[in-house]
């Protein structure tokens, strides 16, 4: 009887991890099979670096070029601005900040997880967007650097709690024979610490990067959504997520317009698998 | 010569008396050995010498230590300068994970304005000669630190210290992670460095403390019980603790 039942809920866990397998695998095919269609239309090559996108014009252009444009730009710009912001955070919490601070430090970045982005999106709009309007004179303040700097607050999380957690695990036998020797505490952060943790540290950038990669919602709310190949870091963009939330409603199912969105998501997938892969190295290379 | 003159040294861990009222010489160009069990604080009476305390939290000291004739108990001491002067070797070799080039480099590039590529390269040549590594690992300069053996990873750190050209080396129970054949080349490696250096060696190993030193210090529960020529200490002692540790009583 003991024995059936442990046989028993042996089963159903065993169920219960495939199922997790089963449906990330099944969501793979679906989006292979709608996605893979659209290049019966057009050439991978147009469709990847095809400069414009009219997916609603006869006959339909559907290059992505400026989509893809558009977020590496967001993209990067994010990166620029948290890498600096999150590193030097992490620092600061691992090595510097007093007992009471660093608790409440780490409290206040994990709230900022918490923030939905579409309440972070709102905000950017109502105080950022208008902001860089007027600082720059440009004729809208919904641009990419408006983006980058809201995904920069998302990414932000993520990269201080990675690289604050690889800087803890550097063995203090490190820091105190830096110091034994007459270095400073700034130099044996900056010429051994940092080194040391350097692939953790970089496993956490690219975690923020994956972060803001697939970010949508707020984005799409203070990019501006010109899906032309943008001209500058202050012009407006548009990304492959928002693109793809912003147009699947109105896209007939069936058409070249749905099948080229879900090759969108083709395109999205493999660079986040990516990024999480190259992150994943760095982090087992440290252990 | 007296390098190192330790008055009426006390310290104290938040409300644990670690050290009680230690007074010491140690003489340059000798090595002095500090026995005790485990706990005697032996070890934090090593960490006073350069100021590796400052490093916990709630450490409170009095009491005078001179090297040179200055207290470096003092407030303003500069603890860059105190700590390229006494350097130190730990219990476990660490090396940083950079090249064997960079860990010999590292001293000379925080201490060392612009110095150029070539002075660099005799400084690293010659610190790995004066702890015999240089022939093991000439042809593997730049390759990871971490890959040598943990003998000549400590021989490294010994190397890493010499080049930063310090007066007095603080060693740390040096061998206790190595096998006998490697503790014997690092002590013979003492030996040869005593001429141009002051040598303090904590150890739990009362034979190395016979072995390799010139003079003794016996500590227990925080007090320096005895302490003179190594010989002295442990044919003759005068306190009676000090003849049972070494008679292994206990500890």
């Amino acid at each position: 009887m003991r024995k059936l039942k442990e046989l028993i809920i042996e089963k159903v866990i065993l169920i219960c991890g495939l199922a997790s397998i089963f449906f990330v695998v099944l969501i793979f095919l679906f989006l292979l099979k709608e996605g893979l269609a659209v290049f019966k239309i057009v050439s991978p090559f147009k469709f990847l670096f095809g400069k414009s996108w009219y997916p609603i014009s006869e006959p339909p252009q559907l290059g992505i070029l400026p989509l893809v444009l558009g977020s590496l730009l967001v993209t990067v710009g994010a990166v620029i601005i948290s890498i600096p912001i999150g590193v030097g955070c992490a620092i600061y919490i691992a090595e510097i900040a007093p007992l009471k601070i660093k608790e409440a430090l780490k409290t206040g970045i994990e709230l900022l997880t918490a923030i939905p982005s579409v309440v972070l999106g709102f905000i950017g709009m109502v105080t950022l967007v208008p902001l860089a309007k007027n600082i720059f004179h440009i004729p809208t303040g919904l641009t990419a650097l408006s983006g980058s700097i809201m995904l920069a607050f998302m990414a932000m999380p993520t990269i201080v709690s990675i690289a604050e957690d690889a800087l803890y695990s550097v063995p203090k036998t490190y820091k105190e024979g830096a110091l034994a020797l007459g270095a400073t505490h700034w130099q044996a952060i900056w010429r051994v610490m940092l080194p040391a943790a350097s692939s953790g540290i970089l496993a956490a950038v690219m975690l923020g990067i994956g972060r803001v990669i697939g970010e949508t919602m707020a984005v799409m709310m203070i990019t501006g959504n010109a899906a032309v190949i943008p001209s500058s870091i202050l012009a407006p963009v548009r990304t492959l997520t928002a693109t793809i939330a912003a147009e699947m409603g109105e896209a007939v199912v069936g058409s070249e317009h749905y099948f080229a969105l879900f090759a969108i998501g083709i395109v999205l997938f493999v660079i986040s698998f990516a990024i999480n892969v190259t992150a994943d190295l760095f982090l087992h290379k440290r252990q | 010569m007296v390098k190192i003159i330790t008055k009426n040294l006390n310290l104290w861990y938040g409300a644990f008396h670690a050290l009680k009222n230690i007074n010491l010489s140690i003489e340059a160009n000798r090595i002095t050995a500090i026995i005790g069990p485990s706990g005697c604080g032996k070890s934090t009476m090593l960490r006073v010498f350069n100021r590796m305390n400052d490093l916990t939290e709630g450490v409170r000291m009095d009491g005078e230590v001179l090297i040179d004739d200055t207290n470096i108990l003092n407030s303003h001491t500069d603890l860059v300068v105190l700590r390229k002067k006494a350097g130190m070797v730990f219990q476990r070799p660490n090396p940083f994970p950079l090249s064997i080039y960079e860990n010999i480099a590292f001293g000379e590039k925080i201490h060392g304005e612009n110095i150029t590529r070539n002075k660099l390269d005799e400084i690293v040549e010659k610190s790995l000669k004066d702890v015999f590594l240089w022939d093991e690992v000439k042809n593997k300069l730049n390759e990871s630190a971490l890959r040598l053996s943990l003998e000549q990873r400590q021989r490294l750190c010994i190397a890493r210290l010499i080049a930063v050209k310090p007066e007095v080396l603080l060693m740390d129970e040096p061998c206790s992670t190595l096998d006998p054949q490697a503790t014997a080349r690092v002590e013979e490696l003492m030996r040869e460095l005593k001429s141009k250096y002051t040598i303090i060696i904590v150890t739990h190993n009362m034979q190395q403390a016979a072995r390799v030193s010139d003079d003794t210090g016996f500590m227990l529960l925080g007090k320096l019980i005895e302490f003179g020529q190594t010989q002295e200490i442990f044919t003759a002692p005068r306190d009676k603790r000090t003849e049972d540790y070494i008679t292994g009583r206990y500890g």
